[in-house]
């Protein structure tokens, strides 16, 4: 039978893994699916004797609680879509609480970790678009070192990540973006609640006297990672704010790299992506 | 994984489970603490049927640990009723017809009791956002909706009214909807015999292949729990099917599977084994070989089901008249061609139930069903057994929209315990119900309509091929019904109607909602819509002008000769039509150049009740015991419509009594008559019928007894039977009756009374000319939309369906169906797509939620039926034709642009949009 454990402590949980590779779960809600998934085909399952040892993170103090630090905000691995959509937090997350609240439906939300999200990689992950336009970092830490990467180097492909089998992401980093920005979301989904990205947009903008002073702007769910539009911000850094969507071309979305699959075609994704950033570029938090 | 000790509190009270930390909650609430009235839909969180409160926070209990619970209290539906406000909301789902079936109803119960203590009641937005993480799949979610607004505070409309009586008419609450909204209804995996063994089928991977399985005698060795590695070989008749001549699906593949899904073989044993049973440790041999998915090329292939010579399976056809020389000047001429996909049923419970053998040398075998008789039937024939060795008692059938019209548990488990003698259960998973189990036809049909000037329609011609996937299920049913009503519910002379099902490496095709009529509805409103464009006319009007009204002769030559209410509907929808059309008309011109479209479109649809051209009689039974019970033996198997409620009340009726005053028996093979399928729209008319015929017989007794004439009153009072006739009183004591011999353990029986019903129908000649069915549902409805039109996505923003029932025995159960069926239309418009390895769960197969269904008003017409129980005729597939099109034409009008595929995703609309630019 596989082993079980359910760590108290951060040093406990990182010697666990340091010692051996661990299945590591907090909210479960993307680990059961994929067992149900395996086993409807006949592949192992949780209560496989060869199946992995999971290790239950959710009992982890310090992977708790948000907390505002000098010159950032850090959200703790273990903090719950719920957790972020009740906490009181400035404009800027404003994205990444439109994200939350576009999750599964409450049940996934009251479950479902943010960092649990980046981990498991999916292409359609809901909080790595907000999370990109935000500049978060992660922190890592194993039982002998501790590191930051940005989440731009985290997810490494469709469900790939860079944490190495003894780290865990302790805590998400969100720097505090230049004074007064202000941020926004779009999810195009083919229903209304539970529905797997077809495309998403975020934004995270400086807008100052009418002038975009910052910018940044990330797309998911239409390539196997999200991305920054780092040229296309570029392009739109010291524009005016209310023609900035008038600046928007398809040629702005190749670093795209759009696929296809039973959601939609590759090309429509271009499309739609570039729809929504610039209805992200008309919303009220460009003026 | 060990198991180790948990301490949880449920419902308020303290609970150990001794079981591994990983066990899911779900299993532990079911399993552990016999709490069943949690239910398991996908074990993924993408349906939330299993919906509990964690320290009173909604969650998926199949997606949370044992040891993420322990020290935590959750709360199920078993403890709503301690608390007051729960109370009220259970009390509200029961009164606004809020639970159909009652599979999704603990989830929803669940997630809406989060908005139960609030102070300010909650609107609808916040209600549909607390209830989106559950999904339902029969009521279309308005009667949720008003039920919780209702219990919470706020608003809401309608709800039961009735005089006490309960009788035809009437909005009496569902008889069964107590152990629904208690979550006390047995469903079939909640009441699996705990010494059951499990059965788990192990399905091919691949659409066509052949298979050896070698020596399987190490493996019993390796696994000592495992019963039975039960093989093709050890079904004594291994075929069933729905047609008695077409028993052509084998239970267990013998060696060559032609879908992906398909059952190979069936491992017996003790679920801990069967959890640490792969198919890798099999030894399984496959050889891959090419598969055909497309219907035009199957045409000219080699034949795929070996029962047959070539890929057609069955060809229908209707022929009536001569189809215009072409390019007549006289006439307007439109034409298309449609492709439909393949639609999955998404029932919210998986195919679960369990056989076992009776003391007596007989098999019970309880499983969900549409169909009890015809299980009976299978199960024998499969076992090689006389029927009467067989007794089907169902449990409670957790939606099934035609797909638990087909054997899927029930062979499998009845093979493995009729040879193990043992009991043996089976419960589907998620992903397999949708792999393995049948689906709506994909269909390629090319039509084609004339008008002549003045707009009247003058023919229709339409072939469409219909992919029955690798085996003929209701491939036959399919073929033979599209052609009768594939011109729509009009008026037309002269028709060439044809519909092939065709054999694929798909799977199965069977029995969906409408039989093949939903998709010709497609084809033949657009064009309908199209011929209206250009012959001038309002498309509200130019369907007026041509709708079949009474007196008019079908394409079949059937003369309606009554209930033919297609022109009322129609009357009753134009102001709603033109105030909706202008309203979008309005919206278009304000919003000139903005991404917003709005439109309005029209679909009218028509539905033979029962099957067609062939007998499909229903028998019903009551008797009365000398203490005074009624008993009504109802056969008809409730699937969440309503039937069981719909029936009593005609029997009420019938004899003249309140509803409350009958004891219902449900489906059961030894107890019950059989009332035939729960299938074609045919249990209120033709089981209610039956209903009728039988209460009429038992009162035409009574009334005999006390002799009295057919006006008086019956009363009811314990052993003694009053009955009043111009005010005067007479009584007639049943201890003086004589019983009735032979009732076998209900001796007291003093009076009987049976009835059956058979539609009245003629089969179709070589021209398709005939009377098919007894009666037709009609329908019109009108959808509202919004397209973004450069992101190519559709909101549908209201509907308005007008329905011609006959008779509405039950006002509140038709919207039900009504608004269910507009869920299921709005899928299959714009979101259902079932793609064979890639959409075989629910959440990349995408059924509306509560935020995707709009507000709906149902107006119903009655225009009777005389062959019906006081009127009435069928409602469950009328209510989901017309849907579809109507939203298709609503794109029209909102865009310009005509699409002839669905679903329309938002990139196949994008790129029609782009097309035209």
């Amino acid at each position: 039978m596989p082993q079980f454990s359910r760590p108290t402590s951060l040093d406990d949980a990182l010697s666990a893994l340091r010692d051996s590779p661990w299945l590591v779960l907090a909210g479960a809600t993307d680990v059961y699916p994929a067992a149900a998934n395996r086993t409807a085909w006949g592949e192992p399952g949780l209560m496989h004797p060869a199946a992995a040892p999971v290790m239950d993170i959710s009992g982890l103090p310090e992977l708790q609680g948000i907390y505002q630090v000098d010159g950032a905000h850090e959200i703790g691995a273990l903090v719950t879509w719920t957790e972020l959509i009740q906490a009181q937090l400035p404009p800027w997350f404003d994205c990444l609480r439109l994200a939350a609240k576009e999750v599964g439906g409450h049940q996934i939300q009251n479950r479902g970790t943010i960092a649990g999200n980046l981990c498991n990689a999916s292409p359609a992950a809901d909080g790595v678009p907000a999370l990109l336009a935000l500049d978060a970092r992660l922190r890592l830490r194993s039982r002998s070192a501790q590191r930051e990467v940005p989440l731009t180097g985290f997810i490494t492909g469709n469900r790939r990540t860079a944490l190495q089998p003894d780290e865990l992401v302790t805590t998400i980093i969100v720097p505090h973006p230049p004074p007064a920005s202000r941020s926004a979301f779009l999810k195009l989904g083919a229903r209304r609640y539970l529905v797997i990205s077809i495309a998403m947009a975020a934004l995270c903008v400086q807008v100052q006297e009418g002038l975009i002073e910052d910018i940044r702007i990330a797309v998911g769910a239409c390539s196997e990672v999200a991305v920054r539009l780092r040229a296309l911000e570029a392009w739109l850094r010291g524009s005016e704010a209310g023609a900035a969507a008038g600046l928007v071309g398809p040629d702005d979305f190749t670093e795209l790299r759009a696929i296809d699959d039973v959601r939609a075609s590759a090309a429509y994704r271009v499309e739609a992506a570039q729809q929504l950033v610039r209805r992200l570029l008309t919303s009220p938090v460009m003026r | 994984m060990q198991a180790e000790r948990h301490e949880l509190t449920v419902n308020g009270k303290r609970a150990a489970v001794w079981a591994p930390p990983m066990t899911r909650l779900s299993e532990v609430l079911r399993e552990h603490l016999a709490l069943k009235g949690t239910k398991v839909g996908c074990d993924a969180g993408d349906c939330g049927a299993c919906t509990v409160l964690l320290d009173g926070k909604q969650v998926c209990a199949c997606l949370v640990p044992l040891a993420q619970a322990a020290g935590r209290a959750v709360a199920t539906v078993e403890g709503l009723a301690d608390n007051p406000a729960t109370a009220r909301l259970q009390s509200a789902f029961e009164h606004y017809g809020a639970a159909q079936c009652g599979i999704c109803t603990p989830g929803m119960l669940m997630a809406a009791a989060t908005l139960m203590e609030r102070q300010v009641p909650p609107s609808e937005a916040e209600v549909a956002d607390t209830l989106g993480g559950v999904l339902c799949r029969c009521t279309g979610y308005r009667k949720i909706m008003a039920a919780v607004l209702h219990a919470a505070g706020g608003s809401a409309t309608d709800s039961v009214q009735h005089d006490g009586a309960a009788l035809v008419g009437q909005r009496v609450a569902a008889i069964d909807g107590n152990a629904k909204v208690t979550g006390t209804a047995v469903f079939g995996a909640d009441a699996i015999p705990g010494e059951a063994l499990r059965l788990r089928v192990v399905r091919s991977p691949h659409q066509h292949a052949e298979f050896t399985l070698g020596d399987c005698t190490a493996l019993y060795q390796r696994f000592p729990g495992l019963a039975l590695v039960m093989t093709a070989e050890h079904i004594p008749h291994n075929g069933f099917g729905v047609y008695p001549d077409l028993k052509d699906q084998p239970v267990l593949a013998p060696g060559i599977v032609r879908y992906r899904g398909e059952a190979v073989l069936a491992l017996v044993g003790d679920a801990q084994t069967l959890d640490s049973l792969c198919d890798d440790d099999l030894p399984i041999t496959w050889a891959v070989l090419p598969a055909i998915d497309d219907t035009g090329a199957a045409l000219s292939a080699p034949p795929i089901n070996p029962s047959q010579t070539h890929n057609v399976l069955t060809h229908g056809k209707v022929y009536r008249g001569h189809l215009p020389a072409p390019d007549n000047p006289g006439m307007i001429q439109v034409e298309g061609e449609f492709e439909t996909g393949f639609v999955e049923h998404a029932y919210i419970e998986p195919e679960a139930g369990y056989a076992r053998p009776l003391e007596d040398g007989r098999l019970e075998v309880s499983v969900c069903t549409q169909t009890p008789h015809m299980d009976r039937d299978e199960v024998a024939l499969i076992l090689d057994l006389p029927a009467q060795r067989v007794r089907v008692r169902p449990p409670a059938c957790g939606g099934g929209f035609g797909g638990k019209l087909d054997q899927s548990v029930q062979p499998l488990v009845a093979a493995a315990a009729w040879r193990l003698g043992k009991p043996v259960a089976c419960v589907y998973s998620r992903i397999e119900s949708m792999a393995a189990t049948t689906k709506r036809h994909p269909a390629m049909m090319q039509a084609r309509a004339w008008a002549d000037s003045a707009g009247t329609l003058r023919a229709f011609e339409f072939d469409g091929v219909f992919n029955t996937g690798a085996y003929a299920s209701w491939g036959p049913t399919v073929a033979g019904r599209v052609p009768v009503h594939c011109m729509g519910p009009y008026r037309v002379p002269n028709v060439r109607a044809q519909a092939r099902a065709v054999f694929t490496h798909g799977p199965p095709s069977g029995a969906f909602r409408g039989f093949g009529v939903p998709q010709a509805a497609i084809a033949h409103e657009t064009l309908m819509d199209e011929l209206a464009g250009r012959s001038g006319l309002d498309p509200l009007e130019f369907r007026r002008r041509n709708a079949l009204r009474i007196g008019d002769v079908t394409a079949t030559g059937q003369r309606l000769s009554a209930s033919a209410g297609l022109p009322q509907c129609l009357d009753v929808l134009r102001p709603h039509w033109h105030a909706l059309r202008q309203a979008a008309a309005a919206h278009n011109r304000a919003g000139e150049g903005t991404t917003s479209r709005h439109g309005v479109g029209i679909g009218c649809m028509w539905y033979g009740c029962g099957n067609t051209s062939m007998s499909n009689p229903s028998s019903m039974r009551v008797t009365l015991a000398r203490s005074g019970e009624v008993t009504f033996y109802n056969g008809a198997q409730d699937i969440g419509q309503g039937s069981t409620t719909v029936l009593t009340q005609i029997m009420a009726e019938a004899i003249g009594i309140p509803l409350p005053s009958i004891t219902v028996v449900g489906a059961d093979t030894d107890l019950t008559l059989d009332a035939g399928k729960t299938s074609a729209s045919r249990q209120t008319y033709v089981s209610g019928r039956a209903a009728q015929l039988a209460g009429e017989q038992l009162r035409a007794q009574l009334l005999h007894r006390a002799n009295v004439g057919p006006r008086a009153r019956i009363e009811l009072a314990g052993s003694t039977v009053r009955f009043v006739e111009d005010g005067r009183a007479h009584t007639i004591a049943l201890a003086d009756l004589p019983s009735i011999p032979g009732e076998e353990g209900s001796a007291d029986v003093v009076l009987v009374g049976e009835g059956t019903f058979d539609p009245p129908t003629q089969a179709l000649d070589e021209n398709g000319q005939g009377e098919p069915y007894g009666t037709y549902g009609f329908a019109a409805q009108i959808a509202s939309v919004e397209v973004d039109i450069e992101l190519g996505t559709v909101r549908v923003t209201r509907i308005v369906a007008a329905h011609d029932v006959g008779a509405a025995v039950n006002p509140m159960l038709v919207e039900g169906q009504i608004e269910g069926g507009i869920a299921q239309g709005i899928g299959l418009a714009l979101t259902e797509e079932f793609i064979p390895g890639r959409t075989e769960n629910l959440h990349d197969y995408l059924v509306p939620t509560i935020g995707d269904v709009p507000p709906i008003t149902s107006l119903l017409i009655e225009s009777p039926e005389p062959t019906g129980p006081y009127g009435a005729k069928g409602i469950g597939e009328p209510a989901l034709v017309p849907t579809a099109p109507a939203i298709l034409n609503a794109v029209f009008h909102a865009t310009g642009v005509r699409f002839r595929k669905v679903p329309l995703l938002p990139h196949r609309l994008l790129a029609g949009l782009k097309g035209r630019r």
